[in-house]
């Protein structure tokens, strides 16, 4: 047993805390002790990219980060982007494109997605399918999910406010 | 799975970092992106008793223009190279072979000096940093010293960087005018490491080629300079003979071991390939540069 830390950060707009030992993943805490069950544990080995969770303005694989580097951390997570019982545009594109099929790599792509679109708001399908490529999706065949984004890109540039 | 115990260090300047290297010993390991490391820990492959995370130390990240080099933080993530107006102006090879590692969650946490420190012959940066002639600051509880990438890799994980050392900067001379460069990868999906790579920069003059550096990606221990290739394209055209014999000569120094991703005959041949690729790319950039 090593020495614990109190690790703070911001979540989905919240401040939290977890007792933590070093060698604990951001998963884990995120999963286990503060009820976020969104990002998802698919390989634990940051090739699949079902543990997606944005920090401080990057796309991190919370399978592969401990939790004790991310001590004053603004983090998002797949339940931080309805807003107000509103799906984001993203999740509505998700659905309406039919963007996923089990559903299991949905909260990471999605998650992933929507770094991607604030970082490149008009994406062509290369940039998408080359900013998509850490996530493995194993049901949908990736086009519905590009159609997803492109779809959501869209609707987001007509109304940026909701973005 | 979670790797074994440790302890968490995070110091917040490159002395701090040093101090605690010095005082934890053999036990302590640096944490740069931990992209490599972690996953390591998590199969026992490294259990140390201490991590010395360089994540809070500003003064390792940064690109900046000195002269005619670019200094370049060692704590500097792929991401941050991808996306750098400054590398995509004067170092362009670079912005290209970043965007062959990994994929996009892993080039946010990954870092240039990590990937070059590791010693992994399949990493991405080590051919990059001998086809572009760089230098790493090395600092120590001696001082800092400076050493060329070229004689920086000895085997298979391991370096000149001592264990009371920290790569703090990677140093790159901006290539003269006419210079062009190419990193050419085949892998078997995103994310995986080379089949086999070829990074190269060349500068054109006259119709011939008036200097070339070539460097292999995962074909032996250490990341390879291929010498006599370069030697048997300076002063000739680039043309299906010379781009033939210097493939050839690339080939004749790998020794790849056979794996999942082909056996060594096959790596040798896909190496040849690369290499071809790679000078026929990079001398067509050169001519418009």
């Amino acid at each position: 047993m090593s020495t614990t830390h109190k690790v703070h950060f911001k979540l989905n707009g919240k401040a939290v805390s977890a007792e933590v030992e070093p060698r604990e993943l951001l998963i884990h805490t995120l999963r286990e002790k503060l009820a976020h069950t969104g990002p998802h544990i698919g390989c634990e080995t940051s090739h699949c990219g079902a543990c997606t969770v944005d920090v401080d303005g990057m796309s991190l694989k919370s399978c592969t980060v401990l939790t004790v580097q991310c001590e004053g951390a603004d983090m998002v997570t797949i339940e931080g982007l309805e807003q107000g019982g509103v799906l984001h545009a993203l999740q509505q594109a998700f659905h309406e494109e039919h963007g996923l099929q089990c559903g299991y790599c949905t909260p990471g792509m999605i998650t992933r997605a929507w770094r991607l679109l604030q970082e490149n708001p008009n994406p062509s399908e290369q940039d998408i399918r080359f900013g998509l490529a850490g996530n493995l999706c194993r049901c949908t065949g990736y086009q519905n999910i590009i159609k997803a984004v492109q779809s959501a890109a869209r609707k987001l540039a007509a109304a940026p406010a909701t973005a | 799975m979670i790797p074994p115990a440790f302890e968490y260090h995070a110091p917040r300047s490159v002395a701090d970092a040093l101090k605690l290297l010095g005082d934890l010993g053999p036990e302590a390991k640096l944490l740069a992106g931990g992209h490599s490391l972690l996953p390591m820990m998590k199969l026992r492959f490294a259990e140390p008793r201490h991590l010395i995370d360089l994540g809070r130390i500003p003064a390792l990240r940064g690109i900046e223009q000195v002269g005619n080099a670019v200094h370049i933080g060692a704590m500097t993530t792929e991401h941050q190279l991808l996306h750098s107006p400054l590398l995509a102006d004067k170092l362009p090879l670079l912005v290209e072979g970043a965007g062959w590692i990994a994929d996009p969650q892993v080039r946010y946490k990954g870092t240039i000096g990590g990937d070059i420190s590791h010693g992994d012959p399949g990493n991405d940066h080590p051919a990059l940093m001998l086809a572009l002639d760089a230098s790493f600051v090395l600092k120590g509880p001696k001082g800092e010293r400076m050493v060329a990438a070229d004689g920086f890799f000895l085997s298979l994980y391991t370096t000149l960087l001592e264990p009371d050392e920290i790569l703090t900067q990677i140093r790159i001379p901006i290539p003269a005018a006419g210079s062009g460069g190419a990193y050419i990868k085949l892998k078997r999906k995103t994310g995986d490491f080379a089949t086999a790579a070829t990074a190269v920069m060349l500068r054109a003059q006259g119709g011939v080629v008036a200097e070339a550096r070539i460097a292999l990606t995962n074909a032996a221990s250490t990341p390879l300079r291929a010498r006599a290739a370069e030697d048997a394209l300076r002063g000739k055209a680039v043309d299906a003979a010379s781009l033939r014999e210097a493939a050839r000569l690339a080939m004749d120094i790998c020794e790849p071991s056979a794996d999942q991703r082909g056996d060594a005959d096959y790596k040798r041949a896909m190496c040849g390939e690369m290499t071809r690729r790679a000078i026929e790319t990079a001398h067509a950039r050169a001519l418009k540069a």
